[in-house]
């Protein structure tokens, strides 16, 4: 499925100008999928988008391969129906925190459990952009908002949490700011069969500016973020001189500093990305926030990625004709 | 009353009565398998030649408390030697398993027809859940069933006999000895009418293989109502009936619900063309049956169905098959196509082929789950956001749901659209005898597929205005598509206002122009011009047909004309109309049709309207054609 000619990330840009507001977080966020594509030499004729309804949503149409944009919360729905239909397709979903989690929650959630093989992208802005600025699921309490003037009450969902409640397989978080994090992630999530998961914070600069802040800043990050590779412990802070234990009396994972109230390499959890309990406490995790691959651990996919066999056509119609058939027949002469 | 067994065999076939049509009713509990002896009773006339219709009728519930009228579920079927369209009006046979079930349906049998009872059902309790104050069958109020040919039978305890003759029962079989009373009775109707019992033995066999009691049980049940009829001296007026072979067309027969036909169409349809059937569906009655037709074809026939999470994702899933290449399908209800009607929107602008079967059933809301309406015809023509034209086509019988689908299969691909057929419940559950298509007769209409390469995604042909399907994997094809409105051409998103005029019209246009690819409306029955046009779409067919023949045959000037195609209408539809001086549209909804002719013929067309979860009796239809006649000649 590979491309004939080696392409370039810019080779996956189509021609339409982006509409996207200068400095939105999604213009990171195409540019380090684009670099995905041309590293794993994809071929833009196999290769879909499909997208529901909001900023994220356009998508699609910034990108030369083939793409739908569909309508408000269906793209899982969708792409599920594209990957019965041609299995054979690389198929991404692109959505927004709305289109996934509120109009589209159903959907979602069961493109995770039936473990569909796309690549979910879900753009979170903590705000519906398209509409100028509603709360969504995802505010956090407190938002103030058109709708919201006195700020929400509601509990706000972890997209994260959210994903493992459902059974998602492939389960990670990334930060639009950083291209390392956002490259690396996605590669392994392109590469995953079944239902890749990705939550990226994404700033909204018109609505929802700076919610972000302490995940994006890179002089702040080296403290605010947990970036989990399988099989390492879980450092961070400049030095590496902070990680993560396991309280057994509180059953959660908790921040600590190495060296400080008898604390030793040796206490710090190490990252095992196959392991459901620790993807259900790590996604409870605030400060330092976890990024990068949560969970993977590969199942058997709703629809594999072989394409249906040939001759499958000329058979069917004979099968079809022995249903007709079946039961009590008669001929009248 | 007393049965003694004579000694006597049954009496022989010439001896038997010769009747061209019966009418026969089964009525219990749901639990009571009354469906299922009434399907098999249609396999058997079916088997010997006669034409049938049956209608199948039962409660939402599942097992509605056993004993109430609510509960009472019933299985009406015509069988006969001539061709016929309905399961019939009035009852020549009323088979009750209950008290309920005689309080329900009673009132539909003829005067003089054929009252089977389960006496052994009629115990206090039972009589005060139907509401009866006293035993209608006790000999002090013998005058109430006087006008009926009773007979009486405890068909109960005559099952559980014949269940504890079986060698090696045990307890707890000849406890449920009951629940084979309904092969019983079908064994004692099947040989009252003259038909054989073969298929059902077979039947049995094979459903009940790996329970050998529950076989015998059911075996020995239907073979001892079958000789109880041949060996029992039945009351004085009720002679043994046969009825002889309907003339059919040649060909491959067996019987078929529309469920069936209408599943097989689908797949057939998508097959021919070359594409993957992916039927996509959330179960809703009466559509589900498609669901199951389909799963149980399965992969082992290359055809793909999905399971969704509601009708959103299967609308949705199966426009994401078609984008992708295969040909998208869906099944639903009312309550369903409101949830999908957003989906449409998109498959209308994005121009993508699906189909899309709607079984109706009495609305609004959940309304009448299990009964027949054709109220949704108006949403079917128009019940989109925007200006979202789509071709609606009918099915009219049960044995008609094949060609239909196949029909809607390639308008969808050839102009590029969504296309809404319609069903309804009772010819989703009805069955009939369906002369099995030929699929290598059907025209061969595969798609060339090859790359893309100099093809423009948003080019039109200019016959039938639908754009390329270019789907992805092809080569030199990439393009992007959406539900937002994009320019005529180019494809880019667009929100021009004149763009956006032209583009509104070229959708209306194309599917405008598929009246120029369907047939001229032909008239079913009567003359080209006349006094009165009876106009029906969908299941209404065979009442009307049944009641215009009555007329046509006593010299009246009345003519059947049948919708096939709704929107677009046949171009030559108000031509044709306008050669009668009076057009009625009998119709289960309030008018919905109607109102569309009136809208787009301006002819004062007239609406016959019933909406009582039963299709039309054929007298209703006759009533309403000769108060027609009648206004015009005062
Ligand atoms: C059925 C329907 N309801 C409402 C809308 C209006 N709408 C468009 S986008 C959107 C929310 C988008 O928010 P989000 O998914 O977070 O995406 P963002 O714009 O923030 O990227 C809404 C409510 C719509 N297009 N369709
Ligand atoms: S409104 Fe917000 S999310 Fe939408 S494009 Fe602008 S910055 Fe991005």
């Amino acid at each position: 499925m590979t491309a004939e000619v080696a392409l370039k990330p810019k080779d996956y840009a189509s021609a339409q100008d982006v509409r996207w507001c200068p400095g939105c977080g999604n213009y990171s966020v195409i540019k380090a999928v684009q670099k995905t594509l041309a590293e794993a030499g994809c071929n833009p004729e196999n290769t879909v988008f499909v997208s529901g309804i909001g900023c994220s949503s356009r998508f699609p149409y910034y990108m030369e391969t083939y793409g739908f944009h569909t309508i408000h919360g269906r793209a899982a729905a969708v792409a599920t129906g594209v990957k019965i239909s041609k299995p054979e397709l690389d198929v991404w979903v692109v959505s927004g925190d709305g289109d996934s989690l509120a109009i589209g929650g159903n959907h979602l959630l069961h493109l995770l459990r039936r473990n569909v093989d796309v690549t979910y992208l879900l753009l979170n802005n903590e705000i519906y952009g398209l509409t100028k600025g509603q709360a969504s699921p995802t505010s956090r309490r407190g938002t103030l908002s058109p709708t919201s003037p006195h700020g929400t009450l509601d509990q706000p969902v972890n997209p994260i949490e959210f994903a493992i409640g459902a059974h998602g397989r492939f389960i990670a978080r990334c930060v639009d700011a950083l291209q390392n994090l956002l490259s690396e992630t996605f590669a392994r999530a392109h590469a995953f069969h079944g239902t890749s998961f990705v939550e990226i914070l994404q700033n909204c600069l018109v609505f929802n500016d700076g919610v972000f802040s302490d995940q994006e800043d890179k002089k702040k990050i080296d403290d605010t973020l947990l970036w989990l590779h399988h099989g390492e412990p879980m450092l961070y802070g400049a030095d590496k001189s902070k990680g993560i234990l396991f309280n057994p009396k509180t059953y959660a994972l908790e921040p600590v500093t190495i060296g400080l109230d008898g604390v030793t390499l040796d206490d710090i959890v190490v990252h095992d990305e196959t392991s459901h309990g620790l993807a259900m406490m790590l996604s409870a995790l605030e400060a330092p926030l976890p990024v990068g691959v949560i969970y993977a651990a590969p199942e058997a996919t709703f629809i594999g990625r072989q394409p249906i066999p040939q001759g499958t056509m000329a058979k069917s119609a004979a099968r079809l004709a022995g249903a007709m058939h079946a039961g009590n027949t008669w001929r009248v002469e | 009353m007393n049965f003694q067994t004579s000694a006597g065999t049954a009496p022989d076939e010439g001896r038997r009565l010769r009747r061209e049509a019966v009418v026969i009713r089964f009525a219990g509990d749901s639990g009571d398998g009354i469906q299922a002896a009434g399907s098999q009773f249609g396999i058997e006339a079916a088997l010997a030649g006669n034409d049938l219709s049956t209608y199948p009728d039962y409660p939402s519930e599942i097992r509605a408390p056993a004993g109430t009228t609510y509960g009472v579920s019933s299985f009406q079927i015509q069988i006969a030697s001539q061709e016929i369209h309905t399961p019939g009006d009035k009852l020549d046979c009323l088979v009750a398993f209950n008290p309920a079930a005689l309080k329900v349906h009673l009132g539909d049998l003829k005067p003089g027809g054929v009252l089977i009872v389960d006496a052994g059902a009629f115990k206090a309790a039972g009589l005060k859940k139907a509401g009866y104050e006293h035993d209608p069958l006790s000999e002090d109020h013998a005058d109430e069933l006087a006008d009926y040919r009773l007979l009486n039978v405890d068909i109960s305890t005559l099952t559980r006999e014949t269940v504890s003759a079986i060698p090696d029962i045990d307890v707890s079989s000849k406890k449920d000895a009951l629940k084979a009373r309904n092969m019983w009775v079908l064994g004692l109707v099947l040989w009252l009418y003259g038909r054989e019992k073969g298929a059902t033995l077979e039947w049995i066999n094979k459903k009940f293989g790996t329970k050998p009691i529950v076989r015998a049980v059911n075996s020995a049940a239907i073979e001892a109502g079958y000789a109880f009829g041949a060996t029992a001296l039945l009351p004085s007026g009720l002679e043994p009936v046969t009825i002889e072979p309907a003339k059919a067309a040649p060909g491959l027969y067996r019987t078929a619900t529309g469920a069936e036909t209408t599943a097989y169409g689908l797949a057939a349809g998508a097959l021919k063309q070359g594409l993957l059937p992916v039927y996509c569906s959330y179960p809703i009655t009466p559509a589900t049956t498609m669901l199951h037709t389909l799963a149980r074809l399965g992969e082992e026939a290359g055809i793909r169905t999905f399971q969704a999470e509601d009708e959103i994702a299967a609308i949705c899933a199966a426009i994401g098959a078609s984008y992708a290449g295969g040909l998208g399908m869906t099944g639903t209800s009312g309550p369903g196509m409101a949830l999908k009607s957003e989906g449409f929107g998109l498959a209308v602008a994005a121009e993508l082929p699906l189909v899309i079967v709607n079984v109706q059933r009495g609305g609004p809301s959940t309304g009448l789950p299990t009964k027949v309406e054709q109220s949704d015809l108006l949403q079917a023509v128009a019940g989109r956001h925007g200006d979202a034209p789509m071709p609606v086509i009918a099915m009219r019988s049960p044995s008609e749901g094949f060609d239909i689908a196949v029909e809607a299969a390639r308008i969808a691909v050839k102009y590029m659209t969504p296309v809404i057929v319609l069903s309804d419940g009772y010819i989703a559950n009805a069955a009939e005898p369906w002369k099995i298509p030929s699929l290598t007769d059907l025209p061969d209409r595969r798609l060339q597929r090859g790359d893309a390469h100099g093809i423009q995604p948003f080019a039109r042909d200019p016959d039938t205005l639908a754009r390329p399907w270019i789907v992805p994997g092809m080569a030199g094809g990439v393009h992007r598509l959406g539900g937002l409105e994009r320019q005529d051409g180019s494809g880019e998103v667009s929100y021009d206002a004149k763009n956006h005029e032209r583009m509104t019209e070229l959708r209306m246009r194309k599917i405008d122009g598929i009246a120029e690819d369907i047939p001229l409306q032909e008239v079913e029955l009567g003359a080209e011009t006349g006094d009165i046009a009876v106009l029906g779409w969908g299941s209404t067919y065979g009442a009307i047909t049944d009641a215009v023949e009555k007329l046509v045959a006593e010299g009246l000037s009345v003519s059947h004309i049948h919708l096939r195609y709704i929107h677009p209408f046949p171009r030559n539809l108000p031509e044709l109309l306008k050669g009668f001086k009076k057009v009625i549209v009998p119709e289960l909804n309030t008018g919905q049709l109607t109102m569309l002719l009136r809208a787009k013929t301006l002819l004062p067309v007239e609406a016959v309207t019933k909406v009582a979860g039963r299709p039309f009796q054929i007298g209703e239809v006759e009533t309403a054609i000769r108060a027609a006649l009648s206004e015009m000649s005062s």
